[in-house]
């Protein structure tokens, strides 16, 4: 019996053994690059005919401000929005990810999605990674159940609310809405409500800014306004342009290729070896 | 002859004081408080909780209390701390008061004294472990203004400690304005403190609003803010969705 070289597949599922070290070596001082996050206000609201979702459009990269008009609010089927708070690696990813899960459900059931198939999918996601995908989403749409709104947060654990904030932005905005929220809001309520709501992480937390970004979501279909409202204009830029100062005097002008231009055969894939 | 040679700590750097008569960190805390300026003075509100830890300990402190005739002092944090401030205070006004001279502490002096005492206590690494407001109105003049436990000081027309700069403050940014009546500002507080409520695990439903004007200072009896959870949504969460919560 030779002793079985087989190179064995892995077990499967993450493995957590650079997590130790990492700990170890934060103890020590030796901190890992700073990734883009999203530091964010997301909110999202349950109205009369559906269901609203809201987000700020700053994406942070510790200090620095490294996207002013990043997109928050994902899609993940006809009828479910998700916005995504914490990394935005991690929120890009697994948004992208479920998203094409529910398509290749929907072909394989026939049926529109659910909300809750999509929150199912994505907190098995997060728990397995015991919150090391930091992903913190407000999960929102209609099916034929009804509207649904829904948070989780990275490390899987989900709620489902009326009203619902998430990010660092979360208190500001919750303020507004533990303030003026009720019951059968009209469609444009709804609107201002979470617009004021963004402005409110927008402009009393440092990690939201920029401009609000809203979905509405309906039996009838969902409507993405990206830049609703923009209260964070460039200001002070001249009216006039900008006009350089006058050139130097042109004498003569005389253009000489430096070599010939390549002939293009037409037929055939520049790819393809013949 | 040194038998007993004194008790240094290895850290003696930071003087002859052994470790134990530090504060490390706060045991007994008030959450809370919010304040704003209205046409007539000041106005502020605080519940009357002490927590000790996670439990809510006790459930009638007086968090707000008057300073000399124009100020009033409202504080979050460590309560002991907040009591020897006070002792602090008054001796500060029965000196004032021994001069005799027709002129009297405002809040912007009772102000400057307790930035003082907090910034010089932090600076020993024996820190008052309090955020305090305080608060008055003196010769027409209103004055609102508000010190940390670092000795961070700052003074504006609405201010807030603790959970409430999160919570109450973009409230009160949006909907403050010059010249508040009496009603309106008492239900501006009320709608911040609600919030507040909601969302501040340590915060109770037992709160007190004070007032201070030329005419001197009032402070409400306790009550409790009503509060609606009869939301449809709240009553069966988890229709859509079986088996989570």
């Amino acid at each position: 019996m030779s002793k079985s070289v087989i190179e064995m597949p892995p077990k499967g599922g993450f493995s957590f053994d650079l997590c130790k070290r990492n700990e170890m070596l934060a103890k020590k001082g030796v901190n890992p690059p700073s990734f883009r996050k999203t530091g964010t206000t997301i909110v999202g609201l349950i109205f009369q005919d559906g269901v609203i979702l809201g987000a700020d459009t700053r994406a942070t990269e510790g200090p620095i401000v490294c996207d002013k008009n990043c997109e928050k609010i994902h899609y993940m089927a006809p009828n479910i929005y998700c916005c995504g708070a914490g990394t935005a690696a991690d929120t890009e990813a697994v948004t992208d990810m479920v998203s094409t899960q529910l398509q290749l459900h929907r072909y394989h059931t026939g049926r529109e999605s659910r909300v809750v198939t999509a929150l199912t999918l994505l907190k098995r996601h997060l728990f397995n990674y015991q919150g090391y995908v930091s992903a913190a989403l407000v999960l929102g749409g209609v099916d034929v159940t009804g509207p649904h709104l829904h948070t989780i947060y990275p490390h899987g654990s989900t709620d489902t609310l009326p009203f619902a904030t998430m990010g660092s932005g979360s208190l500001a905005a919750m303020a507004v809405f533990e303030s003026k929220y009720k019951e059968g809001l009209t469609r444009d309520e709804g609107i201002k409500l979470v617009a004021e709501a963004i402005c409110s992480g927008i402009f009393n937390d440092l990690g939201s800014g920029s401009n609000v970004d809203i979905c509405v979501i309906t039996k009838g279909g969902k409507e993405y306004l990206r830049n609703h409202l923009q209260p964070n204009p460039r200001t002070y830029t001249s009216s006039k342009g900008y006009s350089f100062p006058k050139k130097t005097e042109v004498l003569l002008t005389k253009i000489t290729p430096l070599k010939d231009k390549v002939e293009i055969i037409e037929e055939g894939d520049a790819m393809e070896e013949e | 002859m040194n038998f007993m040679a004194s008790k240094q700590p290895e850290n003696s750097l930071l003087g002859p004081e052994s470790d134990s008569q530090r504060t490390l960190y706060p045991y007994v805390t008030g959450t809370s408080v919010v304040a704003l300026k209205y046409k007539d003075g000041i106005l502020m509100a605080a519940d009357m909780g002490g927590s000790y830890g996670s439990t809510l300990r006790y459930k009638n402190v007086e968090r707000m209390k008057a300073i000399g005739k124009h100020s009033l002092l409202g504080a979050s944090g460590e309560i002991s701390d907040f009591q020897e401030i006070l002792r602090y205070l008054d001796e500060l006004i029965l000196y004032d008061n021994m001069w005799d001279d027709g002129n009297s502490l405002g809040p912007k002096e009772v102000h400057n004294y307790l930035t003082r005492v907090m910034y010089n206590r932090r600076n020993k690494f024996n820190p008052l472990w309090n955020s305090l407001v305080l608060g008055g109105i003196k010769n027409g003049q209103k004055y609102l203004g508000t010190v940390s436990m670092i000795g961070v000081n700052f003074e504006d027309n609405h201010v807030a400690t603790g959970f409430g700069n999160h919570l109450a403050r973009p409230i009160l940014r949006q909907e403050w304005h010059e010249n508040l009546s009496f009603e309106d500002g008492v239900r501006l507080l009320e709608k911040c403190m609600r919030v507040l409520l909601y969302r501040d695990r340590s915060a109770i439903n037992k709160l007190q609003i004070a007032k201070i004007t030329e005419e001197g200072m009032t402070i409400s009896q306790p009550y409790s803010l009503k509060t609606y959870w009869e939301f449809s949504a709240f009553e069966n969460p988890t229709q859509g969705a079986v088996g989570s919560w």
